[in-house]
């Protein structure tokens, strides 16, 4: 008989975690420990050698932590997952893991800024030069590989630009040359979008926003889909005796979910950004509702960008769950259906009318959303991105990230939608003033 | 072809002796790797090599036909071209399952073994099936599709 294939309803709840084995535990327990003792000797050995599975020190793997890796595996329909302790530290180790001096990395232009500065500054700084190209077309992507691009990097669902990136396009551009596609699948969550079905490699999370979906704690994670054939000489890293790790290599050794384990043995190993067992217990009590969640954060959001289309004091509504968004057949087809139309997820920006004075006016008079520079909270949070995360820019460089004056972003939460509508139109109204 | 949880669980829970050919006595390859793993895990492992006198501490046998005891699982580290005369012998010494290991994908000697009354288990890891089925896989964050409300006993 063949194996169910389960729904990500009951993945959301099940994948990674059966009872404990020592105590019967149905929650999952909280390993709080540094360390883990070795049986003998001999056992030690086999797993400093990696030939048998199991845990030396939570730096490199904690059973807590490991449930949180192999439930988001299974949400994303991977082979392997490997935890990291912020959004930021599980791109770094995808992309260490995967980079080295003198590569070259393909990149979409409109991302978040903290992932720019990793590739245009620390990066860089490493000797690994990235080009933004415009992620909305593949041919860009196309025309900007060279022999020594080694990874293609985007945002399946953009922030702040909400642009959409179409998966199944740009990996087929990747593969022809050689390297993985890795998408940074945040904003929709695994729920709404799963790249590695549509064709990407690595996908990673900040798994701070809606996986996690309370605003209580960091944590990011780097999936591997176990398809993509590193031996096809690009990367002597997996398929090379390993420097890092005694002569292992990764490829041979463990297959499918090799890149997944050269990452914790050689990156996370030494650069050290592991998450603490207590956030990833934090973030998995977020992971159990994150459909249902997801379902609510597109529906409010959908009800709050057609309230917005029609009223007064908004200028234009960038939504791409909107029938009227110029990527929304691309939405219709990459992203789960929510109540009959795309989920679009929660983010959405507006332009108020009135221009940079405007905006903040709005922000300044919101009663219960919240100021500030987070997504995927259950509260719904507002940010005027000229004057707060893109203020060190000037003008122009602020169009050329896509953040005009009269610009503001919402991320919206799941309050009763006729709280937010409400909230949202006295503050329109105060805007005017 | 056993490919489901509940079939691979069966072959490894009634399996004790594995015939491992192609077991190789440097310790980082792969073979080394899934056999000395699958002898911490009570398996008794037979090593066929002609190259080596003992691996893992058993004596290696140049073939299976010289194995003097009941062998369960051959499990083939070879190329897949060379696996269908490794099917015959283990038809011969009447094993009870043909494991072909990852990558090694030969239908031909599948079904012949399978048409001789043996499970046939292909492109598959011996070590990870085992580590995925019963404990241990997942701690290195593999998804190892076990849904299950009941502990791994």
């Amino acid at each position: 008989m063949a194996d169910r294939r389960f729904h990500p309803e009951t993945l959301a709840i099940h994948a990674g975690q059966i009872p404990d084995a020592a105590t019967g535990a149905r929650a999952l327990p909280i390993y709080q420990t540094t360390s883990f003792v070795f049986d003998s000797a001999d056992h030690a050995a086999s797993l400093f050698n990696l030939q048998t599975f199991g845990n030396v020190y939570s730096r490199l793997s904690n059973p807590t932590v490991a449930v949180l890796e192999e439930r988001v595996a299974a949400l994303e329909g991977g082979r392997a997952a490997l935890a990291a302790a912020s959004g930021m530290a599980a791109e770094a180790i995808a992309l260490l893991t995967l980079l080295q001096q003198g590569d070259h990395v393909v990149a979409a232009g409109a991302l978040y800024g903290g992932t720019v500065s990793m590739l245009a500054v620390n990066l860089a700084k490493l000797g690994i030069e990235t080009t933004f190209v415009d992620g909305a077309s593949a041919e860009a992507f196309a025309a900007a590989m060279r022999p020594t691009t080694r990874a293609v990097f985007a945002e399946s669902l953009g922030n702040p630009s909400l642009a959409v990136l179409d998966i199944a396009a740009v990996a087929a551009v990747a593969h022809a040359y050689g390297v993985p596609l890795v998408v940074d699948n945040t904003v929709p969550s695994p729920y709404l979008c799963n790249p590695i079905a549509l064709g990407a490699d690595i996908v990673v999370h900040s798994a701070t926003k809606y996986l996690g979906g309370h605003g209580t704690t960091l944590a990011g994670i780097v999936v591997e889909s176990g398809r993509f054939p590193w031996d096809n000489g690009k990367f002597p890293g997996m398929t090379e005796p390993s420097k890092g790790y005694h002569g292992v290599r990764f490829y041979e050794t463990f297959g499918d979910f090799g890149f997944t384990m050269r990452a914790r043995m050689e990156t996370l190993r030494v650069y050290g950004a592991a998450l603490a067992p207590m956030s990833a217990w934090q973030i998995l009590q977020g992971v159990e509702t994150l459909p249902v969640r997801m379902e609510r954060h597109c529906t409010n959001a959908l009800e709050v960008a057609r309230f917005l289309q029609s009223h007064p004091r908004v200028e234009w509504v960038n939504y791409p769950g909107l029938p009227e968004h110029p990527q929304h057949a691309l939405v219709a087809r990459q992203m789960r259906p929510v109540a009959g139309a795309p989920g679009a997820s929660g983010l959405l920006a507006f332009g108020v009318r009135g221009g940079y004075a405007a905006g903040i006016r709005f922000i300044e008079a919101a009663q219960l959303m919240s100021h500030l520079a987070n997504i995927g909270d259950t509260r719904t949070l507002v940010i005027h991105p000229a004057s707060t995360t893109h203020r060190q820019l000037d003008e122009a460089q602020q169009e050329a990230a896509g953040v005009s004056q009269e610009m503001v972003r919402l991320s919206v939460g799941l309050e009763h939608v006729d709280d937010l509508l409400w909230d949202i139109d006295q503050a329109l109204a105060a805007s005017a003033s | 072809m056993a490919d489901d949880i509940a079939s691979l669980r069966r072959i490894l829970r009634t399996s004790r002796t594995i015939a491992v050919v192609g077991l190789s006595a440097d310790w980082f390859r792969p073979s080394y790797f899934a056999a000395k793993y699958m002898q911490e895990h009570g398996y008794h492992i037979v090593p066929v090599n002609p190259r080596y006198e003992t691996i893992l501490g058993e004596r290696c046998h140049a073939t299976l036909a010289t194995i003097e005891v009941p062998v369960d699982i051959v499990d083939v580290f070879r190329k897949t071209e060379d696996v269908l005369p490794i099917a015959e012998q283990a038809i011969a010494i009447r094993a009870k399952c043909l494991w072909q290991q990852i990558g090694v994908k030969n239908e031909q000697a599948a079904a012949l073994a399978a048409a001789a009354g043996l499970e046939v288990v292909m492109d598959r890891c011996v070590k990870i099936e085992h580590a995925r089925l019963f404990g241990g896989l997942n701690w290195a964050g593999v998804n190892t599709g076990v849904i299950s409300a009941r502990r791994p006993i």
